[in-house]
C-alpha cells in the first residue's frame, strides 16, 4: 500500500442535531420567516442540509424594532461586568459545543474539518473572551471617559467564514453596550442560527442579538432600515461601496472590511521552508477564500526558480477531498458561482500569457472544486495580478530591490494584508514602514488574534475589528445632555462626514 | 587547523566542490552560513500541523509494523552486560512471543565492548548489513560527550567493526562546532568514516550523531546536518538520548529538509534516525507522516529511517494487539528485555 494514501478519516456528524426548517431568531425566540425560504446545501456534495427563512421587510423592522426595545429596556442600563457576564457564558458555551458547531460549519461552507476545528471556532471562542473583558473597561478604549454605546447595530457578515465573522461582529458589539441585527450570508447561514440556540441557553435577555436570514435584499433593507445607528459589514467591495452610498448622510457610523490583494514579499534571506509554508498558508488557506489572502507572490528574482520548485513540490502534499475529513487540506469551494468567478478569471490569466500550474488532484465528482493553482510569469498589468480571484490561485511577480518590492506590494487598489518574510530584522520593519496594509505579517501569513485590530486601507474599507480599535468602533464619547449628536471615535474608525465633523466640533 | 593524522584521510571530492576548496573553518563557514535559516517559529508551526494527521485503520496498522522495522532497540547504560544484551537480542528477534508474525526490529545498538556479545547472541540471524536478520549498531568516538583524543575515538570505532558492528553511531564534536571550528569536526567525520572500514575492505554505516539539545538552535542543527552529510555520514541522528532534549518532531523536520535538499542536488539518499524521547506509537507515527509528507515515503525503510528508542517498542507492540484482538492489554502482556 502506499502510506500516504491515508485511510479515511472522517469526522463523525453524531453529535450534530440539525432541524430541517431554520427560521428568523428575533427577540429571543425562532419565528417563522415572511420571504420565500430557500435551501443551503453541503458545497462538497450538493447535498441539501435544511430550509432557511428569508426575511422581508417586515422581519427586519421586526428585528430591529426587537433590538431597539432590548437596547432601550435592558441592555444599555446594565453594568459593564454584567454584560461580560453573559459573553463569558457565550465563549464557554462555544468551546463547549465546539466539535458540533466545527463539523456544521464544514458542512455548510466546505471548508476542511482541520481548519473549523483548529482555527475558526477556537477563534470565534477567543473573540468572546477577549471582549468579555473588556465589557467593564470601557473607559480605556481610548474614546474618553464614560464612552456611550452607539445603540442597534446592523451587522452583514460574508460566507467565508461564517462563524468567526458573527464573534468578530458580536463580541466588540455587545461588550461595548450595543444590541444588534445581523445576517449571515446567503450560502452560509446555518452556524449563525446554532449560536443563536447557545445565546438561548446563555439566558441572553431577548433582543440583544437578532439574526435574520435571507440574500442581499435582506441586508440591503437591514442596512437601510431608519432605526439602525450602526453599520459594519464585510463583504466585497463593490457591495460596500453600495452600502457606503446608502449610509451617507443618514449619520449612521459605518465600518467596512472588504477586498484584498495581498502581497507576500519573499527577500533572498527568507527562511526558505518556512516561507514555502507561508505562501501555501497565505493562498490556500480556506481555499484562498480570504479578504486577506496572500494572493499575489512578490519573491527576489534570484531565488525564484527556488521557491517556485519548492512550493510545487509542496503543494503535491496538499490533500484535496472531503472536507470531514481530519487530513483534508483543502475543502470544497463555497458555490457554485464562486467556482465559476475563480475559474473565468483563471482562464483569463491564462489566455493573458500567464503560466499555469496545480498540484493534481483528484476531484470529486459532485460539488464544487478547484486544485490549488499557480500562475508564474504574471506581470502588473495583468487582471489576475489585480483583481481579487478569491479562490486557490497564486499570482507570482518578482522584484530585484526593495524599492521595487515595495511599488509592486503597493501597487493595488486594495490594502488590506501583506506579508514579509526576511531574516533581517531591520529590513522587515523598513519595508512593513512603507506598505500600504492594514495587517502586515513577518516570517509568518493569515494569524489572526483578537487583540490585534484588523482593517484596510483604501479600497479594503474602513474601520478596525479586533483589539482595542475594534471596540472603538462600536462606541462614542460621552454624550453630553442635549446633545445627540454622534461623534467621530478615531478619524480611522469612521469616515468623517459633515456631520461628524460638526460634531466634533461641538465636542470640543 | 588540521592536525597530522587527519590529513591522511581523502574526504569526498564532489563536497569539496561544493564548498569551493578545502574543508578549512573559513569555507565551510562561508558554506554553511550561506544555506537560508529557519525561522523556529514557523518550523514548529508545521511540525505541530503534520503532528494532526490522523492514521486510521489500514493506514495505522501499516505504520504500526512499519514502525517496529524501524526500531534500533537500545541499551546503553553503565550497567550494561553480557546477559542484558542476550535479553535485548531476544526480544528485538521476536518483539512479540504471542504472535509469530510481529515483524523484527532493525538492528540493537549498545556500547562498542557490548558488540561481540550482541554478535554471538544474534548467530545466524546477524544480518550484517543485509536485510534479513538484525544489525549490530554501536556507539563509538567516547560516547556520549564525544569528549577524548582522536585517537582513542578511532580505536573505539575500530574495536567495534571489528568486533562485528554493522553500523557506528558516532558523536560529533560539539565543543569545536560550537566554537566555530568546523573543519576539525568535518576532518573527524572523515576519519571516523574510513575508521569504519572492515577487512575486506567494505564499510561499516555511519550515524553521525549531532546531539540536538546542545546545539540548540535550530540553524545550528541544519548547518551540523550539512556539515555531517558533507563529510560522509549515512546517517545524520538527532541525539545520544543522555542529554535533554533528545529527538523532537522540529528537529527531526529540520533535519529531513536537509537530507531532502541533499537528494535534490546530488541525487543521494541519506538516512535521518530521531533518537531519545519517542515513547508512543501516537508520537512515532507523526515522525512517519512528517518522513512521507518531506522527503517520500520511499524513506520509510530500514536504510533511511530508524528510531533510536528502547520503550517505544512495547508500546507499539500494546497497540498492535489491540488492532488484532480489539482491546487493549496491558504492560503484562508484553516481555521487558
Amino acid at each position: 500500500m502506499k502510506f500516504l494514501d491515508y485511510a479515511p478519516a472522517p469526522e463523525s456528524q453524531a453529535l450534530l442535531n440539525l432541524k430541517s426548517d431554520y427560521g428568523h431568531f428575533i427577540n429571543g425566540d425562532f419565528t417563522a420567516g415572511r420571504g420565500t425560504p430557500f435551501q443551503t446545501i453541503n458545497p462538497a456534495t450538493e447535498q441539501p442540509i435544511a430550509m432557511i427563512a428569508t426575511a422581508n421587510e417586515a422581519d427586519v423592522d421586526a428585528a430591529v424594532s426587537a433590538a431597539r426595545h432590548a437596547y432601550d429596556g435592558v441592555w444599555s442600563r446594565l453594568s459593564g461586568s454584567d454584560r461580560g457576564k453573559y459573553l463569558f457564558r457565550i465563549a464557554r458555551l462555544v468551546q463547549e459545543r465546539a466539535r458540533e458547531l466545527a463539523v456544521a460549519e464544514t458542512l455548510d461552507n466546505g471548508k476542511p474539518i482541520k481548519e473549523t476545528r483548529d482555527v475558526d471556532i477556537p477563534l470565534v471562542a477567543a473573540w468572546f473572551f477577549y471582549y468579555a473583558g473588556w465589557a467593564d473597561k470601557l473607559d480605556h478604549a481610548g474614546v474618553g471617559p464614560n464612552p456611550a454605546s452607539l445603540g442597534v447595530a446592523a451587522q452583514v457578515i460574508p460566507w467565508n467564514f461564517p462563524l468567526m465573522m458573527l464573534a468578530w461582529k458580536i463580541a466588540p458589539a455587545l461588550a461595548a453596550g450595543n444590541t444588534v441585527v445581523l445576517k449571515p450570508a446567503e450560502t452560509t447561514s446555518l452556524t449563525a442560527l446554532l449560536f443563536a440556540e447557545i445565546l438561548q441557553q446563555a439566558d441572553l435577555p431577548a433582543g440583544v442579538v437578532n439574526i435574520i436570514t435571507g440574500d442581499g435584499s435582506t441586508g440591503q433593507a437591514l442596512v437601510n432600515h431608519p432605526g439602525v445607528n450602526k453599520v459594519a459589514f464585510t463583504g466585497s467591495t463593490s457591495v460596500g461601496r453600495s452600502i457606503a452610498r446608502s449610509v451617507a448622510g443618514t449619520g449612521k457610523v459605518l465600518s467596512l472590511e472588504l477586498g484584498g490583494k495581498g502581497a507576500n514579499i519573499v527577500f533572498d534571506d527568507a527562511p526558505i521552508d518556512q516561507a514555502v509554508e507561508g505562501i501555501v498558508r497565505g493562498i490556500f488557506f480556506n481555499q484562498g477564500q480570504v479578504c486577506c489572502a496572500g494572493s499575489r507572490l512578490i519573491v527576489q528574482e534570484s531565488i525564484h526558480d527556488d521557491v517556485i520548485d519548492r512550493l510545487k513540490r509542496r503543494m503535491q502534499t496538499l490533500r484535496l477531498g472531503d472536507p470531514l475529513d481530519k487530513n483534508t487540506d483543502i475543502g470544497a469551494i463555497n458555490s457554485a458561482e464562486q467556482l465559476a468567478r475563480i475559474r473565468e478569471l483563471s482562464d483569463l490569466g491564462q489566455r493573458e500569457g500567464a503560466e499555469r500550474w496545480s498540484a493534481d488532484c483528484v476531484i470529486p465528482e459532485n460539488g464544487f472544486w478547484f486544485a490549488p493553482t499557480i500562475f508564474t510569469n504574471v506581470s502588473t498589468s495583468h487582471r489576475i495580478a489585480r483583481d481579487e480571484i478569491f479562490g486557490p490561485v497564486l499570482s507570482v511577480l518578482t522584484f530585484r530591490t526593495p524599492a521595487e518590492a515595495i511599488a509592486k506590494a503597493n501597487n493595488t487598489p486594495y490594502g488590506l494584508s501583506a506579508g514579509i518574510w526576511s531574516d533581517k530584522g531591520s529590513r522587515i520593519l523598513a519595508v512593513a514602514d512603507r506598505l500600504r496594509a492594514g495587517v502586515i505579517w513577518a516570517n509568518t501569513f493569515n494569524q489572526f488574534d483578537p487583540s490585534s485590530p484588523f482593517g484596510g486601507y483604501k479600497e479594503s474599507g474602513y474601520g478596525r475589528e479586533g483589539g482595542r480599535h475594534g471596540l472603538a468602533a462600536y462606541l462614542k464619547p460621552a454624550v453630553r445632555s442635549g446633545s445627540r449628536s454622534i461623534a467621530a471615535a478615531d478619524p480611522v474608525t469612521t469616515p468623517v462626514t459633515k456631520k461628524s465633523a460638526s460634531a466634533k466640533k461641538a465636542a470640543k | 587547523m588540521t592536525s597530522s593524522p587527519l590529513a591522511t584521510y581523502q574526504p569526498d571530492q564532489r563536497a569539496l566542490a561544493l564548498i569551493g576548496g578545502e574543508a578549512t573553518d573559513a569555507n565551510l563557514r562561508r558554506y554553511l552560513h550561506g544555506i537560508p535559516g529557519i525561522d523556529a517559529v514557523g518550523l514548529e508551526a508545521r511540525a505541530a500541523d503534520l503532528g494532526t494527521r490522523s492514521i486510521k485503520t489500514s493506514s495505522k496498522r501499516w505504520a504500526i509494523d512499519t514502525i517496529i522495522g524501524l526500531i534500533d532497540l537500545t541499551t546503553l547504560e553503565g550497567a550494561d552486560t553480557p546477559g542484558k544484551v542476550r535479553s535485548l537480542v531476544a526480544k528485538a528477534l521476536v518483539p512479540d512471543p504471542g504472535d509469530p508474525g510481529c515483524p523484527r526490529v532493525a538492528a540493537v545498538c549498545v556500547y562498542g565492548d557490548m558488540v561481540g556479545a550482541a554478535v554471538t547472541a544474534l548467530g545466524s540471524l546477524h544480518a550484517a548489513g543485509a536485510t534479513e536478520g538484525v544489525n549490530v549498531a554501536a556507539v563509538a568516538t567516547a560516547f556520549p560527550s564525544g569528549r577524548a583524543a582522536l585517537a582513542i575515538k578511532l580505536a573505539d570505532v575500530r574495536d567495534a567493526v571489528t568486533a562485528g558492528a554493522d553500523e557506528i553511531d558516532m558523536v560529533i564534536d560539539r565543543g569545536a562546532f560550537l566554537a566555530g571550528r568546523f573543519g576539525q569536526v568535518y576532518d573527524e567525520i572523515v576519519a571516523v568514516k574510513e575508521a569504519c572500514r572492515r577487512a575486506d575492505g567494505s564499510l561499516a554505516h555511519l550515524k553521525v550523531i549531532l546531539e540536538t539539545g546542545e546545539l540548540n538552535t535550530y540553524d545550528n542543527v541544519r548547518r551540523a546536518s550539512w556539515l555531517a552529510i558533507l563529510a560522509g555520514g549515512d546517517f545524520i541522528k538527532t541525539s545520544t538520548g543522555k542529554v535533554a532534549p533528545a529527538a523532537t518532531l522540529p528537529v527531526t523536520l529540520s533535519m529531513l529538509e536537509v537530507v531532502r535538499d541533499w537528494h535534490r542536488l546530488t541525487g543521494v539518499r541519506i538516512g535521518v534516525k530521531p533518537a531519545g524521547g519517542i515513547r508512543t506509537s501516537k508520537d512515532a507515527i507523526k515522525y512517519l507522516v512528517t518522513v512521507a509528507e518531506t522527503v517520500g515515503e520511499e524513506w520509510l525503510t530500514p536504510h533511511l529511517f530508524r528510531f533510536g528508542a528502547s520503550s517505544l517498542l512495547n508500546d507499539v507492540l500494546l497497540q498492535r494487539q489491540k488492532m488484532t484482538t480489539g482491546h487493549y492489554s496491558g504492560p503484562d502482556y508484553v516481555t521487558i528485555d
